[in-house]
């Protein structure tokens, strides 16, 4: 997570819980079709100053699209997108106070990294010295000085990805938009990547909006993430937020691992369920602050870590269950263990590996008890 | 072995059909022309020791004598060369557009750039005199529409002679230029345009750079055969048309001064070695760029 959680500091960023914090993006009914086909549906969003900003979502969500909207590259078919207050449908790409970082990076091939940074600045016709300094500045945040002088084809891909950066940034756009900014890069340097981005982010202050299908990085930069499927945001919400407390099963699907158990619901005392799964179980209980029927169809979604895994059964668990090691998988730092439950439904558990490989007392075949507390999981509807 | 083998077929090919021709040519330019089959004196029949002492470079030093060579060396570089920008002109927005063609149709539209050479360039080059002439279709559409009272005198003229050249050598344009931009990522024009440019500036300075092989490529491709043309100048253009091509083959046909006409030639070889050096050179440097 970007930004500290709400309740570790008292002056957080948060400004999508201020009524009187003018968005600085408001896309309103925003509705953008292709011939007959649907990229993005009747979709209203507000984004905040200085906000790190992610789409998530699979290809062909509408990510991409929604991101070249704002960039000017698309039109809107129905509703308006403001900037600052304004209706910008009228304004051309090139007039836009955003800038767009490439998912190919777009780099000129024909231009040094340094007239590739300086590009932006020459259009606006800024004097000389102005021009060198800004590209100057720009080079020292991406620590690239050293490779002014190079051609894009005579540098590391993680070096034309800060050159793309440093260029989009030179003009101090109000918007900066990353179009998986980090696809082309191998893991272990795209971590380092995100936090280099968040820095930058932070120095420069710019509103960054990035579109990714890697909820991890989505995860790791952003200080809200908006779930996205078939042209739709299904939830906007922090990091935190997104995998604690999603709103459907498609987002606690989406993001990270979890289980999912299917079943009637029925009222437990204030804001507690009892979720019948299946005939000779014991039902499970959980907290909910979204209101059930008695009887309704209700999903229970519990994340593997949140569920831990004994040999002897424990006492005094809310959430009992015996079943039996069918699979583990070793991650080194973490195991996840996969057990199934006499009625044949699996239940992923994840421990951290505190102690040594060889110590582990648990293994294939074993008989075991999982257990979870009321409020582990959430509730959902749908 | 196998990899001398394998240089080895193309140079004896380059030696046998190139290199030794020319020495031929060479051998005429240096011999006097005479009474004989084959016109020219010494040949072999003479003996090595005499071929060798007979030979002098008498015909070149008579091209510098008649002002009528340098003048048609001078004005087939001026006729290529504007026939040369003339057809990037026209070349350039078509592969252009052919570039910006939605991807089904491209495969057809390069079959039309090709489908003309299907044809006898004979034939085509007398299609335009048909088109040109003071009776051809041009100019009675012209004077059907009323632009024009009087037919306009294109053919036998310069005009007719660029207007063929334009025509039979636009594939050669169109081709290297398509593919350069054919290769080119369409997200640098949004990037362009992104970071300011209007659409035309975006053309400028990113379109034109990189395609700039490609029209360095086309133009030498236009430029190098236009340079020696004989059928389309000799077809299409008037007794006031001087190109080298046409002299080659008044000495070659018409005087039957063989030696002469090689003179010619050879001079004309030397000339066109500094465009092909160029162009390799051109070729090396993009081959170097995107190693």
């Amino acid at each position: 997570m970007a930004k500290p959680s709400p309740d570790t500091s008292i002056k957080e960023f948060s400004p999508w819980t201020d009524p009187d914090e003018k968005p600085l993006i408001r896309f309103k009914n925003v509705t953008k079709r292709f011939g007959d086909f649907v990229a993005i549906d009747d979709l209203t969003l507000d984004i905040y100053t200085r906000e790190f900003f992610a789409l998530l979502g699979p290809s062909g969500c509408g990510k991409t699209t929604m991101m070249r909207m704002l960039a000017g590259f698309e039109t809107v078919t129905e509703g308006t997108i403001e900037l600052a207050g304004q209706d910008i449908a009228a304004v051309p790409p090139n007039q836009r106070a955003v800038n767009m970082m490439f998912q190919s990076y777009a780099l000129f091939p024909h231009l040094s990294v340094y007239e590739n940074i300086a590009f932006g600045l020459r259009r606006d016709k800024l004097p000389k010295d102005k021009i060198d300094a800004r590209v100057t500045e720009m080079l020292k945040l991406v620590r690239l000085e050293k490779f002014a002088r190079r051609k894009p084809h005579q540098i590391s891909g993680g070096q034309r990805q800060r050159v793309a950066l440093a260029r989009s940034l030179a003009k101090g756009p109000k918007l900066l938009l990353l179009d998986e900014p980090l696809g082309a890069l191998d893991k272990k340097l795209r971590q380092d990547t995100q936090f280099e981005l968040m820095d930058i982010q932070e120095t420069t202050g710019t509103t960054f909006v990035i579109v990714t299908h890697d909820q991890e990085e989505a995860m790791t930069v952003a200080s809200r993430v908006a779930v996205m499927d078939e042209g739709r945001i299904i939830q906007v919400a922090t990091p935190g937020g997104i995998y604690e407390g999603p709103n459907s099963v498609y987002v606690a699907d989406f993001i990270g691992d979890v289980n999912i158990i299917t079943g009637k619901a029925k009222a437990a005392g204030p804001d507690k369920y009892f979720v019948d799964w299946g005939g000779n179980q014991a039902p499970i209980l959980a907290t909910s602050e979204r209101p059930f029927t008695d009887g309704q169809e209700c999903h229970l979604a519990i994340r593997p870590e949140k569920i831990s895994i004994t040999k002897e059964k424990p006492e005094e668990a809310e959430n009992a269950v015996q079943g039996k090691v069918l699979d583990i998988a070793y991650l080194g730092n973490l195991s996840t263990y996969h057990v199934e439950l006499p009625g044949g439904q699996i239940i992923k558990a994840q421990t951290a590996n505190t102690r040594r490989l060889s110590r582990r007392n648990i293994t294939w075949e074993d008989p075991v008890w999982i257990r979870w507390n009321a409020t582990a999981g959430v509730l959902l509807a749908e | 072995m196998r990899r001398f083998a394998m240089i080895a077929v193309p140079y004896t090919w380059l030696v046998a059909l190139f290199l030794i021709p020319f020495l031929i040519v060479f051998k005429i330019s240096l011999s006097d022309a005479a009474l004989a089959i084959p016109p020219y004196a010494p040949t072999m029949k003479d003996g090595f020791t005499a071929l060798i002492q007979g030979l002098d470079f008498e015909n070149f030093v008579f091209l510098t004598t008649d002002d009528l060579y340098y003048k048609a060396y001078l004005s087939s570089l001026k006729i290529a060369l504007i026939s040369t920008v003339l057809t990037l002109l026209v070349g350039y927005p078509i592969a252009y557009s052919m570039a910006r063609a939605p991807e089904e149709w491209r495969a057809t539209l390069m079959m039309l750039v090709i489908l003309p050479f299907w044809t006898s360039f004979l034939i085509r080059v007398y299609a335009w005199i048909g088109i040109l002439s003071n009776e051809g279709l041009l100019n009675q559409l012209l004077m059907w529409l009323g632009v024009i009272s009087e037919p306009l005198t294109i053919l036998n003229t310069n005009i007719a002679v660029y207007i063929g050249i334009v025509y039979t050598y636009l594939p050669f344009m169109i081709l290297p230029i398509y593919a350069a931009l054919d290769r080119m990522d369409d997200s640098l024009i949004e990037a362009a345009e992104d970071l300011g440019c209007s659409r035309m500036s975006a053309f400028w300075l990113v379109t034109v750079p990189l395609s700039k092989n490609g029209i360095i490529a086309g133009c030498f491709l236009v430029f190098i055969p236009a340079l020696g043309e004989f059928v389309i100048p000799s077809l299409l253009g008037g007794s006031g048309t001087l190109m080298i091509g046409k002299v080659l083959f008044e000495e070659f046909f018409n005087n039957r001064d063989w030696p002469v006409a090689s003179a010619v030639a050879v001079i004309l070889l030397l000339i066109l070695i500094v465009p092909i050096v160029l162009f390799q050179r051109n070729q090396q440097k993009q081959a170097e760029a995107e190693g």
